[in-house]
């Protein structure tokens, strides 16, 4: 079991190794694509396996000592980790096989497929750590090879940039998460999640809240929310499929698993996962706000993906961990489908921009189709996997809304895995459970300030509507209404666009599509459009579709756990909400279908589109002070302390020189000295006498 | 007992000069005979015993004059074993490299012959288990530097070699009053048996007053700020070879010695200035970020990147615990490796751009140099402190150990000092990322009429890189390698200390 854990996690690193020392000499799609399909299936036959055995499976490879805390190369294998490998796989082969279409112009598609692999394989180890230090060297690969794949098409300064912010604002957030790690493994006495998990119990509240605190920061980086979320935005400067992968299904996410997976601390600690709460609710209603004035369809896509992670790490503050699991692999499912699909579209059209599109639906079917399935999915539109998990959320959120912060029932100990299928609990025998019930049963309910219990419950309700809203922006813009080439021509380009963002949102639509050795000026002449697009090669709508399906349906698996399904009240409210949100935004749309909708926003629109101004504050509070130090370190280096040593070395020299003046080797002076000396003791002598 | 490194390049110096009638054949001499050395150092890691690691093992040890207590002692233990075999690879990959990159400045003979007396001296340093005998070797290796830095550095050679000499003198006085202070105090000079001792029968005073003095000796070697200023000068004027030994090796053997010596010998002394010496290790690790970020030139850049490593180096040293000194020890040979291979590659690029100047290097290297650009970016990546390669680890650990130091040093300073030492990881990431970012990414200058033909790395160019950066992976995708190996002697120096 363990082995094929092992196996899951190294093929697609071996793919990596393999792919980037080949380079041409291997057929490089099959290098890609097939370590992560063998892959998919162990994934698949390590999660049925836990299916039907659950419990939790670890396996050392060997110990490292290192002088204190011993770090454990090992993995573990239960419920939580098999589902998600499992969906992990599932997107990166999807995505895989996407990129073999989609990047078949690109001169370098050797070393994006290899980083491709080697975020899997990160990731893979990510979910299977046995180690919370193991864990984090796959946390932070991840965010190496995001860097490089978000800097893909680094001949842009634009993309350079933003992979640079991408890796640099989560490496912030991780040096937190590396010292909550040490918190928690040097209290614990052991790095191993299994022991450390079983130890909380017994752990200071101090030390908790000082571990939660950090991990959160950790946490927040990743997941991208507020106020390390600006990085995701940005990210978008990398090539589609990549989009996909990391920014909806797998690095992102894993802020969200690992708070799963390391949920016994955090349900010690109120006051953080209050904290949480919080900024998950600044985080969704801001980057929904966000997504509504975006001119830029993977932008929107970006702003919705912080948004729905703030959904599930809101759903964690109030205790609702396997719906937020629910909603972690139905998200990632539509997520996934919307990136994939929003490829497609960018390929046809060679543009990012929203307002280039039109009229879609008739020339690009498939993608139409799927893709409206993935933003029913996102808005939750009733009976789609969305609805299903967004409002299991929601559900408990309202509860514990309505009972002043008291949340209903003890942690949920099931496995989502087992729980979401309908299998009974774990057998009360096997080892794992008794460690569980052991450790469980002295946690305490868990009661958040009614204050932030309401705000969650609002937040959360707000969001589906304004979800609902930017969704349907999107979708009416780009597939209805008339092909906009024609449209735009008769119209002057004095829409209320920001003017800074088209130009570089452009940029990279071309260096997404376009041979790259082709400069930008040139192609500008061509003005993409939607007047000639035609659907997407069939390696990229296959993966498409395939997609579809589970962010169509998976909902219902949901019905076999008593948590998990739907309750008529909130479900009926954000039905509700969603056709408020809908229809508003149909009803603009409708005025004028030539028009963007999000002219309704009036003059907070800029402020949205520049997502309330949050980049240049933090260029104005923190990285122009960082460089102005640094260049003040430089010039005291030279004219501080080495001055001082310089000044050291010449005081030497001029001390010397002043011992140097009766040196100087004349016989003369050497011997009138000497008889000035004679003269001088004697008189001394005489005089002393 | 078979023989060691140090003495095969000792017999190996003789003959020089003596045949040998043109460059090729001395770069050829120089490649066996170092070649020859490294050979010698992979047999002893064979002999090695390492189910006892903490023990001197491979040793020689004779009488040199007796009227002091004087011995002629080396060997190795899982201490120095690391060190010696990375000295004896970088000194080999620097002849490789030589044979078809010299330096500007002719004189190959010289050359040769100095990076022999280098490589016995920096050898010497790391075998010794005699005080007096570390201090020669110690000293053996600056003239050679020195003359190396005069004679094939760049413009300011003068200044840079005349600082580099004075400073490290200056230092070496310092560190030879500290050594003798505790050796007459202790009445040895052997190595192992100060540390045997654990500083048993020196009074608290006279331990603080040594330990402070080797403090300062080393750590103008490590170097440790506010002592480094002639480090930045050294190493962009230097030569490729001596940038690459210098970083690698030289650096090393500052850490290196308040290992072995100065906390084994004077323990006492090493807990009352462990808080200061974390406090100096931390404002260099923020310090040499924030210059890193502020430079122009790529040489200089990395010279103060070293500055912020080895203050990773230091802070482990200054916890005192087991951890901290392995994540030292650790650092060093991460740190021997990471830099060893970016003075190599920024060697490369300055005779290929004919500038280390950031600005005039221009963007687009992965498009005109991929090869080159690919190896610098994992350079940098490993430098940044990725795990899975070998920069991590050293760094994780210090920061661990700092997290929990020695029970009798203050820990909430030394959790500060962490959580500092953690800033600085974050500034050495935008410091390399940018350099990243500035010199491979963008489109190449418009002027580089000469960008296109960036010539491609040769054989000699690859046979110096690839080693490092096997390394570099091996030990960081399995630390096991190297903790292994230090565990058990570093335990063993904590004998009386724990």
């Amino acid at each position: 079991m363990i082995t094929l854990a092992a196996l899951v996690v190294l093929l697609p690193f071996l793919g990596a190794f393999a792919g980037l020392l080949g380079g041409r000499r291997l057929p490089q799609p099959w290098v890609a694509c097939v370590p992560v399909a063998v892959s998919t299936v162990l994934a698949a036959v390590v999660a049925f396996a836990v299916w039907r055995s659950p419990g939790e499976r670890t396996g050392t490879l060997t110990l490292i000592h290192t002088g204190s805390l011993p770090i454990r190369v090992g993995l573990q294998v239960d419920g939580l980790s098999g589902l998600v490998g499992v969906m992990v796989c599932c997107v990166a082969v999807a995505v895989q096989v996407y990129s073999v279409a989609y990047m078949a112009d690109d001169r370098r598609y050797t070393s994006y497929a290899a980083f491709v692999s080697l975020f899997t394989a990160a990731m893979l180890l990510v979910v299977f750590a046995g180690d919370l230090l193991l864990l984090y060297a796959g946390w932070e690969v991840m965010g190496v090879c995001s860097y490089f794949l978000i800097g893909h098409h680094w001949e842009d300064r634009a993309n350079s940039r933003a992979a640079v912010k991408a890796f640099l604002v989560t490496r912030l957030g991780d040096v937190g998460f590396l010292f909550g790690i040490f918190v928690l493994g040097v209290a614990a006495k052991s790095f191993t999640i299994s022991d450390v998990l079983a130890r909380v119990g017994t752990m200071s509240h101090t030390t908790l809240t000082a571990a939660a605190l950090l991990l959160l920061c950790g946490v927040v980086g990743k997941s991208a929310q507020f106020p390390l979320h600006t990085w995701l935005p940005d990210a978008m400067a990398g090539p589609t499929p990549i989009s996909a992968l990391i920014h909806a299904a797998t690095m992102v996410a894993a802020g969200i698993y690992f708070v799963a997976r390391v949920y016994p601390v955090f349900w010690l600690v109120p006051s953080a996962l209050a904290v949480l709460g919080i900024l998950a609710v600044v985080s969704m209603v801001g980057s929904a706000l966000a997504a509504l004035a975006q001119d830029d369809l993977k932008r929107v896509l970006a702003y919705s993906t912080i948004s729905q992670l703030a959904v599930m790490a809101a759903g964690l503050a109030v205790g609702a961990r396997s719906a937020v699991l629910f909603h972690l692999v139905t998200h990632a499912a539509f997520k996934a489908l919307l990136f994939l699909a929003a490829g497609c579209v960018i390929h046809a059209t060679t543009t990012n921009l929203l307002a280039r599109y039109g009229g879609l639906r008739r020339t690009m079917p498939i993608t139409f189709w799927s893709m409206t399935v993935g933003f029913a999915a996102l808005i939750g539109v009733p009976a789609f996997s969305g609805w299903f998990s967004k409002d299991a959320v929601i559900a408990a959120a309202q509860h514990g809304a309505v009972h002043n912060g008291d949340y209903a029932g003890k942690m949920q100990t099931g496995w989502f895995a087992h729980a979401s299928t309908g299998n009974p609990p774990p057998p009360a025998g096997t080892p794992k459970d008794h460690v569980w019930t052991i450790h469980l049963r002295p946690y305490p309910e868990l009661h958040l300030p009614a204050g932030v219990a309401w705000v969650i419950y609002l937040g959360l309700l707000l969001t589906v509507v304004l979800t609902a809203a930017y969704s349907a922006r999107a979708w009416l813009m780009t597939f209805f209404g008339e092909p906009r080439a024609v449209a735009r021509a008769h119209e002057a380009p004095s829409e209320g666009v920001p003017e800074v963002t088209v130009p570089r949102a452009y940029e990279t639509s071309v260096a997404d599509t376009v041979e790259l050795s082709i400069p930008a000026e040139g192609e500008v002449t061509k003005e993409p459009s939607s007047a000639h697009a035609h659907e997407a090669p069939k390696l990229m709508t296959w993966p498409v579709m395939a997609l579809a399906v589970p962010a169509a349906i998976l909902g219902f698996f949901g019905l076999g756990a008593s948590e998990l399904r739907p309750e008529l009240g909130s479900a009926l409210l954000s039905a509700v909400l969603v056709a408020v949100g809908f229809g508003g935004m149909w009803l603009v749309w409708n005025r004028d279908p030539a028009a963007d909708p999000a002219r309704a926003l009036g003059p907070v629109r800029p402020v949205f589109a520049k997502a309330f101004y949050l980049d240049e504050l933090y260029a104005l509070v923190i990285v122009r002070p960082v460089l102005k130090l640094a260049r003040g370190v430089a010039v005291f280096d030279r004219i501080g302390i080495d001055a001082a040593v310089v000044g050291t070395a010449r005081a030497a020299r001029r001390l010397g020189g002043a011992l140097r003046i009766p040196q100087n080797g004349n016989a003369q002076s050497y011997l009138t000295a000497l008889l000035g000396g004679v003269v001088v003791i004697t008189a001394l002598v005489v005089i002393f006498q | 007992m078979m023989a060691i490194p140090a003495c095969a390049a000792l017999a190996l110096l003789v003959p020089r000069a003596r045949f040998l009638p043109d460059d090729a054949s001395l770069g050829r001499f120089g490649i066996l005979v170092s070649g020859a050395t490294l050979l010698v150092g992979l047999s002893a890691v064979t002999a090695f015993d390492f189910s006892d690691a903490s023990r001197a093992q491979l040793s020689v040890n004779r009488t040199w004059e007796s009227s002091i207590g004087l011995r002629f002692h080396l060997g190795v233990d899982g201490i120095s074993l690391p060190l010696v075999v990375l000295t004896a690879l970088l000194t080999f990959l620097c002849f490789v490299y030589t044979y078809r990159h010299p330096p500007a400045g002719g004189r190959l003979r010289l050359l040769t012959a100095l990076l022999l007396v280098l490589e016995i001296g920096m050898l010497g340093t790391f075998v010794a288990l005699d005080l007096i005998l570390f201090f020669v070797f110690f000293e053996v290796v600056l003239l050679p530097m020195f003359a190396v830095i005069l004679i094939w550095g760049g413009a300011d050679r003068r200044a840079a070699a005349t600082k580099f000499i004075l400073y490290t003198l200056l230092g070496s006085g310092l560190l030879l009053a500290g050594m003798l202070l505790i050796a007459v105090n202790a009445g040895t000079l052997d190595m192992t048996e100060l540390a045997r001792r654990h500083g048993a029968g020196v009074s608290h005073g006279v331990q603080i007053a040594g330990f402070l003095l080797m403090m300062l000796g080393f750590g103008v070697k490590a170097p440790m700020w506010p002592l480094h200023t002639w480090l930045p000068d050294a190493h962009t004027e230097a030569p490729t070879v001596g940038s690459v030994l210098l970083a690698g090796v030289l650096l090393k053997m500052g850490t290196y010695g308040l290992v072995r010596i100065a906390v084994p010998s004077a323990p006492d002394g090493a807990r009352s200035c462990a808080t200061a010496l974390g406090l100096l290790a931390v404002i260099g690790i923020v310090y040499g970020a924030l210059a890193c970020l502020a430079q122009t030139d790529l040489k200089r850049m990395i010279a103060y990147s070293s500055v912020g490593h080895m203050g990773f180096v230091l802070l482990g040293i200054a916890t005192l615990t087991p951890v901290g000194l392995n994540a030292a020890l650790f650092g060093n040979i991460a740190h021997g490796l990471i830099t060893g291979l970016l003075f190599f590659l920024a060697g490369s690029i300055k005779d290929r751009y004919g500038t280390g100047d950031l600005a005039r290097i221009g963007g687009g290297m992965l498009g005109t140099a991929p090869r080159l650009a690919s190896f610098l970016t994992f350079a940098s990546v490993a430098s940044l402190g990725l795990p899975g390669l070998a920069g991590f680890w050293g760094e994780m650990l210090a920061l661990l150990g700092a997290y929990k130091p020695d029970a009798g040093l203050s820990r909430p300073a030394f959790v500060t000092f962490m959580a500092f030492g953690g800033i600085g990881a974050v500034l050495t990431a935008a410091y390399f990322l940018r350099l990243l970012s500035k010199i491979t990414h963008g489109r190449p200058r418009a002027d580089a009429a000469e960008a296109a033909a960036v010539a491609a790395p040769t054989v000699y160019e690859y046979a110096a890189w690839v080693p490092l950066v096997a390394l570099t992976l091996l030990v960081g995708l399995w630390p096991k390698t190297l903790l292994a190996v230090t565990s058990e002697p570093v335990r063993a120096l904590f004998g009386g200390l724990g």
